[in-house]
């Protein structure tokens, strides 16, 4: 299959970048070396192409109540420019994507599904429109949208400078539209990084020029995933994938994003299952010897039996020791409990630690 | 992107390079290798006096995304390995041709150096 580009992806060939397909997209994982973008992102500031991620755009009267069918949060509680996280589930209440919802007016939506899943949650919403006789209308901008991730301490400072507007008292999970750089963008303050930031939407035929008018470093998908896992936080497709690791939003520790008073497509299997025992926790996890636990690497007891799995390891860049996160029976997950990790044959000692595994200033 | 190539030792097709000394080679990884790997967090060796036996696996390098079978470029004895790269495996990207080396063995069988590439040769293959 040709991988979609994003419309950065000949400057960054031309940047020397060096490239990775994540979900069915040519991205680029690192400019140089991971731990040094990983790093500029922790102590000032580093932007991200993350154009790879969906953007569906929800018009009507019935846009709310549609989206409320469709998400395990509660949409009806957002004001206008305010956005929310939210799983996507199925009727077994297991996670198909994990999204953040904006509500730009009463009657207008946007959510944000993860790379690859764009055109499947298109239609899904498509097709419980065409179920339900609903007025919306819906349209998957992905192709046309580029976004971009500015994050760090002093990321909030180095847009301000930019932006056309003051933006440095935009709330975390609000938006605003303004320009940077000259340019148009929706800018969001959010991101995936545990650091302050702001996430820009803007038109793809704008993306090389905003891009080079950012002047601060340029990170790739590999620190991304080393920023993210060090909080702890899902990465579709891997922590949860309903084909291979199907996981509801209990197991994945994401229950504030539940509203079982609300009645989404999963409500009634997550109802039920609230009420029961949870088979598995999501966990995180270090190592105590140096190796890298990666996903599919079997977690153990200290009797050596197979508990459950890793979904996510790397070697946090800021602590200098391997992490990871998975999934293990709740009689296993408390923090300091003692695991082992199954790597290359070998058994790797490995202590249970809550996340995020690091404290952000 | 230009690599570092040094005329003064041999190379494998799989990225690591020999420089001999009489009886003896020193071993590690091209600068190509390095780069392709990324920053490098774990190195696994074997241990001093076990055995080599050319174009099979002797160790891996770990990097944050990937991990890389490392294949001894010769055959030999092991007579010393790199203390260093236990605690600081980063030299291997900083300095992969002198900080950076692996391993110093006895060779078994110096004819087995016909096979290795020159650096010219070696440079055809990444260029």
């Amino acid at each position: 299959m040709i991988p979609r580009l994003s419309p950065l992806t000949l400057f960054h060939e031309e940047m020397g970048a060096k490239f990775t397909t994540f979900g069915g997209w040519k991205m680029p994982i690192r400019f140089g070396s991971i731990i040094e973008e990983h790093n500029c992102v922790r102590t000032s500031v580093g932007k991200f192409d993350v154009s790879h991620m969906g953007q569906i755009f929800l018009d009507g009267t019935d846009a709310e109540y549609l989206t409320n069918k469709l998400v395990s949060n509660n949409v009806t509680r957002l004001k206008d420019n305010q956005a929310q996280y939210a799983m996507i589930t199925d009727h077994r209440g297991v996670i198909l994507d994990d999204t953040l919802v904006y509500r730009n007016s009463s009657d207008s939506f946007m959510f944000i599904p993860n790379a690859g899943h764009d055109e499947e949650m298109f239609l899904r919403w498509t097709h419980f429109r065409d179920e339900w006789d609903l007025d919306v209308t819906i349209k998957n901008s992905t192709s046309e949208t580029a976004m971009f991730a500015i994050q760090g301490p002093t990321a909030v400072d180095s847009i301000e400078a930019l932006s056309s507007d003051t933006i440095s008292d935009l709330k975390r999970f609000t938006t605003t539209v303004t320009t940077i750089a000259g340019i148009p963008c929706t800018v969001s303050r959010t991101g995936y990084t545990g650091e302050d930031g702001f996430e820009l939407l803007l038109h793809s035929s704008d993306a090389v020029t905003l891009w080079k008018a950012l002047d601060f470093p340029s990170c790739g998908l590999g620190s991304r995933d080393t920023l993210r896992t060090e909080m702890g936080f899902l990465l579709s497709g891997q922590d949860f994938n309903h084909h291979k690791n199907p996981r509801n939003p209990f197991e994945a520790g994401v229950d504030f994003t539940v509203d079982l008073n609300q009645n989404f497509i999963g409500r009634d299997a997550l109802l039920k299952l609230r009420s029961e025992e949870l088979d598995f926790n999501f966990i995180g996890f270090s190592l105590l010897e140096r190796s890298i636990p990666r996903p599919g690497s079997a977690i153990l007891n200290e009797a050596g039996e197979q508990i459950g799995l890793v979904t996510s390891g790397t070697l946090s860049p800021t602590l200098n020791i391997p992490i990871g996160l998975g999934y293990v029976p709740p009689s296993y997950s408390s923090i300091g409990d003692s695991l082992q990790i199954s790597i290359r044959n070998s058994l790797k000692p490995a202590m249970i630690c809550s996340t995020p595994f690091i404290n952000l200033q | 992107m230009t690599f570092s190539i040094p005329l003064d030792r041999k190379y494998s097709k799989s990225h690591e390079w020999a420089l001999v000394d009489s009886n003896n080679a020193l071993i590690g990884i091209t600068d190509f290798a390095q780069d392709e790997l990324g920053d490098i967090v774990f190195i696994e060796l074997p241990s001093v006096g076990e055995t080599l036996i050319k174009d099979q696996i002797f160790g891996l390098v770990e990097s944050i995304k990937a991990v890389s079978d490392l294949y001894a470029p010769l055959s030999g004895t092991i007579l010393d390995i790199n203390p260093a790269l236990e605690t600081e495996p980063e030299q291997v990207n900083d300095d992969p041709y002198d900080l950076g080396w692996m391993l110093k063995i006895e060779l078994k069988d110096p004819s087995e150096l016909k096979t290795l590439l020159t650096a010219n040769e070696y440079g055809d293959q990444t260029g």
